[in-house]
């Protein structure tokens, strides 16, 4: 629906078109499908090149399972990913192994992603086997050149991941993610394992290796400091739907949607400048298995009508780049 | 009154050593700080920084061996916890000082209902009978704000949110009105809009009640919404001790200065943050001299060489760090932390964890 709204000279880089991701429950004697959790329920949104992309929200919003699906980590239901005019979904397994070399992703836990075995030479040296992108001879060269470029020794080649910290390992999950030269990097929860002195080195590595490579980067944080501090642009979801896109500067200055305003005010902040009205949300969140009907978030909503109970809002403009999906305000 | 009655815990000069077969990890080295009743202190500082430790050595729950408090005091209420046996330690624990944790899953029986549990320290503590006992246990649930008390009351850990775990944890923790509540990291595991709600119920708790809380936590946005004094903790010990105002508006260690500097603001835009360089040393190889020194953008010779101590500045604030000493008036010596090192990419390559 924004497409149409905001005609940009720009052409996006990567197209996200009402994508559905449901999970099967299964159940009964016969281990049939008894129901679905509806982790993403139509999401759509743009990201044009150059620019960073935060979704955010919390456990079980769908956010992670968005970039998954994107990435097709695991098969979405329903939808339409165009990344550079080609229909991701559409393709074969061997192609869209081919197309990873522009869509790369770092996760939360370095560990968990790293091979324990392999040196760290050779894990970078895999990622550039696989995508054939350097020839055999040059491919030592070019471990030492990513390494350098997020701040390791070129030595460290050698060592396995266990010998370096929380900070570091997650140096190599980017070094790792850069080998093949992408050009969108999903990251999800990069930063969150973290504590907040490297958690800023990180940060202000990945804002130079984007300045440098001119990387998009599509980031999925719980954190809105982190998100404030390295979007351009900030999606807001809710139990699989998006709720509210806007610019970092009309989001966390004036947000529209009830839920965005809820989760800002209740971020504990780190300053004592001004103590600033809570707004503390009643009750958890529901489950995605039997989401509430009408807008999901009408059963927390402090300004829930009746009509939001039965009718799904519509996403619409409420200013140049501020889209909200709310009937109330 | 005078004032030594109100200090519920003292704590001073702890050390808690953990002692394996070829090293000794000082995980706790040298601790010093008060709460009074009613008041909220925080610890905070990051993983590894003896946060927890230092709660669970007040707790006398220190898993030994390897671990051994082998220095210090710890005053509840003018007695040395340090003294008592482990029999009068269980009459202590959850009955005078409570504690909640992280992830309250893993603290719940998972087969026992809610209501059975808040009620078994009731009878234990309380010698209250069953019935009366259970009974309790419902008006501890609906002081914590859980819906439904009575039929929440009869489910099983399994059967609730996150959030309301951490409800039944704390009715657990006050249910018999302890004067000490060790809160480590209890809202770390929840999402922001539940921890809004935790934090809110354990103030408002705290003033019904009177309970003196010592709140652990990497947070510093949970420190400046909770608590009315702070310890800054980094590598086993305390670098700064300050009323929470003085924290934000005028930190006096460069490692509490740095650590705020290192928070994405949700005010204000910066290009770049200003991270700490490298990263926190291995307890068990600590550098000599001020443990922060090889961090730290201000250090000179004198800090490399010989420790500082935790020394009073003015009113209640203190400090381990010689910029605010006497000696650092003589200390002539360059900065020995070149500016531009600072630079995150450069300083984090000199210390890699493990040996090589």
């Amino acid at each position: 629906m924004q497409l149409e709204t905001v005609k940009k000279v720009k052409k996006p880089l990567l197209q996200v078109n009402d994508l559905k991701q449901y999970f099967p429950i299964k159940g009964g004697l016969f281990g049939r499908t008894v129901n679905h959790v509806k982790a993403v329920d139509g999401v759509s949104f743009d990201i044009y090149e150059g620019e960073t992309v935060s979704i955010v929200g919390e456990s079980g919003c769908g956010k992670s399972t968005t970039g998954r699906a994107i990435l097709r980590l695991e098969e979405p239901t329903d939808g339409k990913v165009t990344f550079q005019d080609k229909d991701l979904l559409g393709l074969s397994k061997r192609k869209m192994r081919n197309m990873r070399k522009d869509l790369q992703v770092i996760f939360q836990d370095p560990y968990a992603s790293l091979n324990p075995r392999q040196t760290v030479g050779r894990i970078l040296e895999e990622a550039l086997e696989i995508l054939n992108v350097v020839p055999k001879k040059e491919r030592p060269q070019r471990v030492k050149e990513l390494l350098e470029q997020v701040g390791l020794q070129a030595e460290f080649a050698d060592r396995f991941p266990h010998e370096f910290s929380g900070g570091q390992r997650q140096r190599i999950g980017i070094a790792r993610a850069l080998a093949v030269e992408p050009k969108l990097i999903i990251c999800d929860e990069a930063v969150s394992a973290l504590d907040v002195s490297v958690q800023a080195q990180i940060l202000n590595l990945l804002k130079k290796l984007q300045r440098q490579y001119n990387l998009t980067y599509l980031f999925i944080s719980h954190d809105l400091g982190v998100v404030r501090h390295i979007s351009d642009r900030v999606i807001v979801m809710y139990l699989g739907r998006v709720v509210e896109i806007a610019d970092k500067k009309s989001l966390f200055e004036n947000p529209q949607h009830p839920y965005t305003k809820a989760l800002l005010s209740a971020i504990p902040e780190a300053s004592r400048k001004r103590k600033k009205e809570r707004m503390i949300l009643k009750g958890d969140v529901p489950s995605p298995i039997d989401p509430p009907t009408g807008c999901r978030f009408h059963t927390r909503c402090p300004l829930a009508t009746e009509q939001c109970k039965v009718k799904t809002p519509e996403v619409r403009q409420v200013g140049p780049e501020h889209f909200v999906a709310c009937d109330v305000i | 009154m005078n004032k030594q009655d109100q200090d519920v815990l003292v704590v001073k000069n702890l050390k808690t050593h953990f002692f394996t077969e070829d090293k000794v990890t000082k995980a706790v080295d040298g601790v010093d700080f008060k709460v009074k009743r009613g008041e909220t202190l925080g610890i905070v500082g990051e993983s590894g920084c003896g946060k927890s430790m230092t709660s669970l050595s007040i707790m006398r729950l220190v898993p030994s061996p390897p671990g051994k408090i082998v220095d210090g005091e710890i005053l509840f209420k003018g007695e040395n916890l340090l003294d008592k046996s482990e029999e009068e330690m269980r009459k202590v624990r959850g009955n005078e000082i409570s504690m909640i944790f992280q992830e309250p899953m893993t603290s719940l029986n998972p087969v026992y209902t809610v209501g059975e549990q808040i009620a078994e320290a009731i009878r234990i503590h309380q010698n209250a009978g069953k019935k009366e006992a259970w009974n309790k246990a419902v008006d501890m649930l609906k002081l914590v704000g859980m819906p439904s008390p009575e039929k929440r009351a009869k489910q099983e850990p399994h059967e609730l949110s996150g959030g309301m775990r951490q409800r039944v944890m704390i009715a657990i923790a006050l249910a018999c009105n302890p004067e000490l509540l060790i809160a480590d990291e209890p809202t770390t595991a929840l999402d922001v809009t539940i921890q809004a709600q935790i934090l809110d119920l354990l103030k408002k708790l705290q003033n019904e009640l009177g309970t003196a809380i010592v709140m652990i936590t990497h947070d510093l946005g949970v420190v400046a919404e909770t608590c009315d004094k702070v310890a800054v903790m980094y590598a086993g010990k305390v670098v700064e001790y300050t009323d929470v105002d003085s924290l934000f508006e005028n930190p006096k260690h460069p490692y509490t200065e740095g650590l705020l500097n290192s928070i994405p603001k949700l005010d204000e835009d910066v290009e770049e943050l200003q991270a700490i360089r490298g990263s926190v040393p291995s307890p068990s190889d600590l550098p000599k001299g001020c443990l922060f020194a090889p961090r730290c953008p201000y250090a000179r010779e004198l800090c490399h060489q010989s420790l500082p101590d935790l020394t009073e500045m003015d009113g209640e604030i203190k400090v381990r760090c010689w910029m605010h000493t006497e000696e650092w008036k003589r200390e002539d010596t360059p900065i020995t932390n070149d500016k531009d090192q600072t630079d995150s990419d450069k300083g984090v390559t000199l210390y890699a964890a493990g040996n090589s």
